[in-house]
């Protein structure tokens, strides 16, 4: 009983929490680890009916008493104490000082010095509050290199002297693409893994959806911000019905829509009208018009194809690369046949480029395909059968393939 | 907070010692110096003659090796330094971009290690 309302408010108080001690002390590691004694006493001593009014505070005066009690015991910290020790004690942690605690660490966390991975596993761990176990699983590593992925982090954030703190208004927007960047990279390696055979490993794309919503609440203004939570709710909407139940991937058109999440999709049907009212076009927000079209539409025909092509037109000219390109050849498929397809096909891998993405190779096959070419249909499916390293999405390509040479059946049965 | 702005460049980038392009790129070295010393940012910095006049030491087994040239041959090649004392490793980022060699080279940042006393 206890132990449901400490998870209960574990996921809104851990990043609270980490981030009012990490500014109270200026250290992560320390923060971190206070907050985790707060919870484990919580988890001991809150029982029915013996609760505290306001959880939040309660965990954060813990987490303050403890982090006084180790500094006592501890030298390094003991020297900072006299200067901190009342304010500590005194000061109530006010709504507005909780923002700005929260973006510090956020931002700190998905600091630029910092690598991609490092960035990740740090916000996965003192954002979100997940186990260093439980990342090293969710990326497959062994704990200990989690581990020490982690501790190198907090060791160049200490030497370095890395900036915990909200960026100035001239740096914001960069450094908030790193920040959503860190976020939609969690989802994507839930949504797809590149190494293992599962498809989806839903909870990494739960702390993602998490991690948006969070960010969402800190910066309600920001357009790119609010494309990013209804980009990942109109594309998670879809996780029930994206793969079967042998495991092998299905493709968008023979999708059950009435499994799809209904709530996922009227959330972000209503995040991305909220964006677009703030008139500022971007990426995510572009991505999310068009994961909203497949997935707010009653069927593949009966799909905005026109406005998918206009949107993936919009991406282009922010700057969207040649993967961008393909799916835009496939939409133009979908919208004016698949000679028209293959000829934005050219447009986009005419340099060569992309001949070792599988993607490349898959796409072609699709669109020869649907024009009756099978031997130009099945050279592609071979290529990218060569290239692809996902054993769902292989095993996918291999049915296809063999579909052909059984005659041109379409596996979907259509 | 003490870092050292370590700046490397291949030896063909940038102006060739001794052309009009060098002698143009000098008052903005100055600048960036005086810029460094009017916001109380400069601990210490020099150039560093051409890596051919390079000499390594190593000490192996009790005897002092000495080899011509770099500890390792790279293209790009330390060519000079600053010490700069700012708040955080933004501010010294800050810093490091405005390094005249930063368009055509890179600047390395390093905490300087505090040695309590």
């Amino acid at each position: 009983m206890s132990r449901s309302l400490v998870a209960q408010v574990f996921a809104e108080e851990w990043p609270r929490v980490v981030a009012t001690l990490r500014r109270d002390w200026g250290d992560l590691d320390l923060a971190e680890d206070v907050a985790a004694d707060a919870f484990a006493e919580a988890a001991r001593r809150w029982g029915p009916g013996d609760s505290p009014d306001r959880p939040g505070a309660w965990l954060v005066a813990t987490a303050r008493r403890k982090a006084i009690d180790r500094a006592r015991r501890d030298r390094r910290f003991a020297e900072r104490l006299p200067a901190l020790a009342d304010h500590h004690l005194r000061e109530p942690a006010q709504a507005s000082g909780l923002v700005d605690d929260q973006l510090a660490l956020i931002f700190g966390c998905c600091h630029p010095s910092l690598a991609r991975e490092a960035q990740v596993a740090l916000t996965l761990r003192e954002v979100a509050g997940l186990s260093t176990s439980q990342i090293a699983h969710a990326f497959l590593v062994s704990e200990p290199a989690m581990a020490k992925r982690l501790v190198r982090a907090k060791a160049k954030i200490r030497s370095a002297n890395v900036p915990f703190a909200v960026p100035p208004p001239e740096c914001l927007d960069d450094r908030l693409s790193a920040v959503l960047a860190v976020v939609y990279l969690v989802f994507t390696e839930g949504h797809t893994s590149t190494h293992e055979a599962t498809l989806v490993r839903g909870d990494l794309c739960d702390e993602a959806r998490w991690l948006a919503g969070l960010l969402s609440r800190l910066l309600p203004e920001h357009s790119e911000v609010l494309g990013l939570v209804a980009l990942l709710a109109f594309t998670d909407a879809r996780r029930p019905t994206r793969i079967d139940g042998d495991g092998a991937l299905v493709l968008l058109e023979d999708q059950d829509r009435s499994r799809w999440d209904r709530a996922a999709i009227a959330q972000g049907t209503e995040v991305l009208a909220r964006a677009q009212a703030l008139g500022k076009l971007a990426a995510y927000q572009l991505q999310a018009a068009i994961a909203g079209a497949h997935s707010t539409a009653p069927s593949l025909a009966d799909t905005n194809w026109h406005g998918i092509v206009m949107a993936y037109d919009q991406l282009l000219v922010l700057g969207g690369d040649q993967v961008v390109g393909l799916n835009r050849a496939i939409a133009v498929g979908m919208a004016f046949g698949p000679a028209a397809g293959l000829r934005a096909v050219g447009e986009v891998a005419g340099d060569g480029a992309l001949d070792d993405f599988h993607y490349l190779h898959s796409t072609k096959a699709e669109l020869f395909r649907q024009l009756g070419d099978v031997a130009q249909a099945s050279a592609s499916y071979d290529r990218a059968l060569d290239l692809v390293t996902n054993d769902v999405e292989a095993a996918f390509l291999a049915a296809r393939l063999g579909s052909l040479a059984a005659g041109g059946d379409d596996p979907s049965g259509r | 907070m003490q870092y050292m702005l370590l700046l490397y460049s291949a030896e063909d980038a940038g102006p060739a010692a001794g052309s009009p392009e060098q002698a143009a790129e000098m008052p903005q070295w100055m600048a960036y110096s005086e810029g460094l010393v009017e916001a109380g940012a400069m601990v210490a910095g020099e150039p560093l003659h051409p890596i051919d006049s390079a000499t390594t030491v190593r000490v192996r087994d009790g005897q002092t090796l000495t080899t011509d040239g770099p500890f390792a041959e790279t293209k790009e090649v330390l060519g000079g330094y600053y010490i700069i004392d700012v708040d955080d490793l933004d501010a010294a980022t800050e810093w490091a971009a405005r390094v005249p060699l930063a368009p055509y080279g890179s600047v390395e940042i390093r905490p300087v290690m505090q040695i309590p006393v």
